[in-house]
């Protein structure tokens, strides 16, 4: 029966699923990226997911236009984002425990929308699959990388753009200074302030598209609480890839495969619990972090609210 | 005279930052067609009305407190032990353990041992992150998160297959829990209420802590390893040792945490699949404690019963006003955002005594240096 | 100074957007389920002048999940509709309920406090609340509970315990899955191996063999009751393999019809009738009718009986039904077999052995 797991349709299977899974980590470990590079810690990323996988449904539903869910997300993203910002930037507030208040309100009100607004689990017709002529016909490569969705190919899109945008741009450079030495970013005329409103409202904004990449994309549903600690699972990711857009694709792709592993030697009636094959994607993770020796220090200004000439 | 109106004022903006919430929480009640009048009212009944009520708020309390006591110590080392919650879970299946196999002792003997057991268990469910980041280089809110999933699937396994009821097992519908402790093996109850001796043991433990962090040298170096881990190992102070000694700690009060919940609240552990039916979240509700408690082991006993308040009492409020439960959780949401971004005038003002302090007590020099560097 | 205005002002703008959205949303007339929670709220506060009315039946319930998860819950909250209607509204029987009480320790004390209210009849809905229950009922000798899923009422007088022989429904669910596949292969999703979902996947694998014994089910547990994603893609997982039916147990499995939706691959659904997610691909849901135990025990406690009796659905008494999807063209013959095998369990004629346990 292991030997059922080598088959082409099982490698297959694993890998277009594994990249289907990473798609909403993706956008939210990205967005999660940004702003703790420029100082800002933000725990609240579940519930701007949820609140954006609502909003996108929302419109999705009511008005059937996918593009305009899209849109909806990235508004109420970055409302979620901007209060984010207020609260860190300019009230100093404790930025792990504000993001846990923005994850129970988040939580909270998309599911208190939910009851009002739409009242029962509906179904939506979601962004279909691409299907790109000849190559998603090749066999195998065509199943993997030419039969996702679209805003499966964005998040991908994202990666070497975010990758780009930290490192070489001007922006990169600003945020990286502000996230590893404020005061001196500060005295060289790098509003502080400034640069980490537009991370956080930008991870704000991703977070939120990363639910609605479930919510019209992928699931075409939505429940109350249906990212289950996806959000979490992103901010750890972010650490898993060393806060570098690559690493988190790596991180995210690893999780998923072999999250869609066990789905597999589930199906495949590979006899080990349940239970044991759920907790292989939290535990390889740990293992491929304890056996790589990379050494990657987080941005020095993490989670510390600037105040001029403190 | 000022300065004690203004250590009042600090006192009571959390109270103050709290009914702000409230109030943008009675804007979205009254949407919902439902008097916020008398749905605060259930609330504050529900928390604080009555004996039982005070009861069931310090139940509530006692779990957010003794995780928080961990996050006190952990936080101060400066690591992010957010595993709390499967900390919780390994201590309450060890605790179990004991309380279910270990047999002809006395009542308080193996209360005592259980105890332990979910200390250790705790102990170890946060220890391995300690190790994993003193040694490893991984990032402690990675680690703890992912032990907090797989502590989870460990007890759905054990509950449903070696730890299963014997009852339950042979029923056809085999409810994942594990069988009722003995009478004589449960933490005594206080008063004729819920509230179990587990919350008299937090209040001791948080003035032990607080010992422990300003009285000894373990505390002081966990408090030096977490101000500037530079200076610390300069000093000749084994940064990693006390890097993995904390986040111990840590898991091992949410371990016992744990353990009271199964010999205090439950007498047994069940589980809904996830870790939130067993813990109802403390392991995260604690960090919020701890932080309002400004990490501090004596101020996170109120921050505690605060919290376990609001809770409960939106429970009640959900019951008596039939408010979507999703309503209080958004207002729990409003209200932790709120408290925590009013300690911005605390510290203000913390800042200005200082200044002044400063003023009156320093020579004329210094004062000119201090309010050149100064704002 | 002016600082705390600003955030105040702030938060509240950004609230008052949310719910100026709902207040929208109250006045179209989709939330029904809505309307009548209000009314009955306002009815509650209205309660002094009602004296010459006769005292009406109250009943509290206590819901692991939402009242509108397409699954367990909301199969309860729909019989207590059901049951108020045809008593003859909020007047007769008014009842009121906790959602969404996962943890165990809150639910324990909602429990205690509508008792402590004096409801006729406290319902914990949800197999971890039974310990809850052998605690509490003592105390309140007057007052009746039921609990569920399960047959086991501790021997206390005042429990009444009901569950669902959702085996049943899963058996016949199955017989007509294998019937339809073609490919041979079944793909289950479910939760966590426990419980009514454990019940109703054993009974399905049992009917599915039954009906052709080269069928191959095979099950995939999310070890979760709300991971919509995970089940999504667990669903993917089956089609890959080559499964052409599925079903699954559990409010998270709406993620995995709507992949068997897209796939065009046929479902069975549980607990609650869940055609309206997938009109196309849905052919028949076993249906939970609590109703008929709620009646039965409302008249016990009328009668004087507060509990110490447990309540089975089953297909023979009417509280399990399946429910067919009338836009799925179902084979007559696969109809026929589906009737008899129904009539089969009802008579006794078919016996479904399940599993041994662990």
């Amino acid at each position: 029966m292991i030997s059922d797991l080598f088959s082409t349709t099982v490698i297959i299977g694993i890998i277009s699923s594994g990249i289907r899974l990473a798609t909403p980590y993706l956008y939210a470990s990205l967005g999660e990226t940004f702003s703790q590079r420029s100082g800002v810690l933000n725990l609240g990323v579940e519930g701007q997911m949820l609140m954006g996988a609502f909003a996108a449904f929302y419109v999705a539903l009511k008005f059937g236009s996918l593009w305009g869910g899209v849109l909806a997300a990235i508004l109420v993203g970055a409302v979620f984002g901007l209060a984010m910002a207020f609260v860190s930037n300019n009230l100093h507030a404790a930025q792990g425990i504000s993001g846990i208040g923005f994850y129970l309100f988040g939580l909270g009100m998309s599911n208190l929308l939910f009851q009002k607004m739409i009242g029962t689990v509906e179904t939506v017709q979601g962004f279909p699959k691409i299907y790109i002529p000849f190559l998603s016909d090749i066999p195998g490569i065509g199943e993997i990388f030419f039969s996702h969705n679209i805003l499966v190919y964005i998040a991908f899109f994202l990666v070497p753009v975010a990758w780009f945008v930290l490192n070489k741009t001007t922006l990169g450079l600003k945020i990286r200074a502000v996230g590893e030495n404020p005061d001196a970013a500060d005295s060289l005329g790098v509003s502080v302030i400034r640069v980490r409103y537009f991370t956080v409202i930008f991870g704000g904004v991703m977070s939120a598209l990363g639910g609605a990449s479930l919510s019209i994309a992928l699931l075409n549903v939505f429940q109350q609480n249906m990212t289950s600690g996806l959000g979490f699972i992103a901010v750890a990711l972010v650490y898993f890839g060393g806060w570098r857009p690559w690493g988190i694709l790596g991180g995210a792709l690893l999780f998923s495969m072999v999250n869609s592993l066990q789905l597999w030697i589930q199906v495949l009636g590979i006899p080990i619990p349940s239970e044991i094959a759920l907790m292989m994607p939290y535990i390889l993770t740990i293992l491929v972090l304890v056996v790589s020796t990379s050494k990657v220090r987080g941005p020095s200004a993490l989670s510390k609210p600037f105040e001029r000439g403190d | 005279m000022k300065s004690r109106l203004s250590s009042l004022l600090d006192a009571f903006l959390p109270v103050l930052a709290t009914l702000a919430a409230l109030l943008v929480g009675a804007i979205m009640l009254l949407l919902l067609k439902a008097n916020p009048l008398v749905a605060y009212k259930a609330l504050w009944d529900g928390a604080f009305g009555s004996t039982n009520a005070v009861a069931e708020t310090l139940v509530k309390a006692t779990p957010f407190l003794l995780v928080g006591l961990g996050i006190c110590i952990s936080f101060r080392a400066n690591v992010m032990n957010v595993g709390g919650e499967g900390q919780m879970i390994i201590g309450a299946i060890f605790a179990t353990w004991v309380g279910l196999n270990v047999k002809g002792m006395p009542g308080w003997v193996l209360i005592t041992l259980a105890m332990l057991a979910g200390v250790l268990g705790g102990g170890i469910w946060g220890g391995i992150p300690g190790i994993l980041k003193a040694y490893f280089n991984v990032n402690e809110i990675l680690s703890t998160i992912m032990m907090n999933a797989i502590a989870v699937q460990l007890m759905n396994y054990l509950l449903r297959g070696p730890m299963i009821d014997p009852a339950q097992a042979k029923a056809a519908s085999q409810i994942p829990q594990t069988a009722r402790l003995e009478e004589i093996y449960r933490l005594p109850r206080l008063v004729p209420t819920r509230l179990h001796f587990g919350a008299l043991i937090a209040v001791i433990l948080a003035i032990l802590v607080y010992v422990l962090l300003w009285r000894t040298t373990l505390g002081f170096r966990i408090r030096a390893v977490g101000e500037n881990p530079d200076a610390a190992k300069y000093g000749g102070i084994k940064v990693q040792r006390y890097v993995v000694i904390a986040l111990l700690l840590g898991g091992a009060f949410a371990g016992l945490a744990g353990a009271t919940q199964v010999f205090g609240v439950n007498y047994r552990i069940i589980t809904d699949g996830s870790s939130t039916g067993f813990t109802g979240n403390a392991g995260f509700n604690g960090i919020v404690a701890a932080l309002f408690g400004q990490l501090h082991p004596l101020l996170t006993i109120p921050a505690s019963i605060f919290f376990g308040g609001l809770l409960v009492g939106a429970n009640t409020m959900q019951r008596m006003v039939q408010v979507p439960s999703a309503l209080i959780t958004a207002l729990n949401g409003l209200v932790v955002i709120f408290v925590v971004s009013s300690e911005i005038w605390r510290k203000k003002r913390q800042r200005r005594r200082e200044v002044v302090a400063l003023q009156i007590n320093e020579p004329p020099e210094t004062q000119a240096k201090s309010k050149e560097t100064g704002a | 100074m002016k600082k705390p205005y600003v955030v105040l002002i702030g938060l509240l703008v950004l609230s008052l957007m949310f719910s100026s959205c709902a207040t929208a949303a109250t006045e179209e007339p989709a939330a029904a389920a809505e309307a009548a929670q209000v009314e009955e709220a306002a009815e509650e506060a209205e309660v002094a002048p009602m004296e010459e009315a006769a005292e009406p039946f109250r009943v509290a319930v206590v819901m692991p999940s939402a009242i509108n998860d397409v699954a367990f819950s909301q199969s309860m909250y729909e019989a207590l509709l059901f049951v108020q209607e045809k008593m003859g509204g909020a007047d007769a029987f008014d009842f009121v309920y906790s959602e969404n009480m996962f943890v165990v320790d809150d639910a324990a004390a909602a429990i205690r406090d509508y008792a402590t209210q004096g409801y006729d009849l406290v319902i914990a809905h949800g197999s971890q609340y039974g310990s809850s229950l052998q605690e509490i009922a003592p105390d309140f000798p007057d007052t009746s509970f039921a609990w569920g899923t399960t047959v086991d009422t501790f021997g206390i007088p005042n429990i009444f315990a009901y569950e669902a022989a959702s085996q049943e429904g899963g058996y016949v669910n199955g017989v007509i899955a294998a019937s339809l596949s073609t490919s041979k292969k079944i793909g289950v999703i479910g939760p966590i191996e426990t419980g009514d979902a454990k019940l109703y996947v054993d009974g399905f694998k049992v009917g599915a063999e039954a009906t052709d014994p080269a069928i191959e089910v095979s099950v995939n547990w999310t070890g979760s009751f709300s991971d919509v994603a995970l089940a999504s893609e667990a669903a993917t997982t089956h089609i890959a393999n080559g499964a052409d039916v599925l079903t699954g147990s559990a409010q998270m499995v709406v993620g995995a019809i709507g992949k068997a939706q897209e796939s065009d691959v046929l479902w069975f659904g549980t607990q609650a009738n869940q055609t309206s997610l997938a009109p196309s691909i849905v052919v028949a849901s076993q249906v939970y009718h609590w109703e008929g135990v709620l009646q039965e025990m409302i008249g016990l406690i009328n009668a004087g009986t507060l509990g110490g009796q447990s309540f089975t659905l089953t297909l023979a008494n009417g509280g399990e039904v399946i429910e067919f999807n009338p836009d799925y063209a179902l084979p007559d013959d696969v109809k026929a077999l589906a009737d008899s095998t129904v009539q089969g369990i009802i008579d006794g004629t078919i016996t479904i052995t399940l599993p041994a346990a662990e």
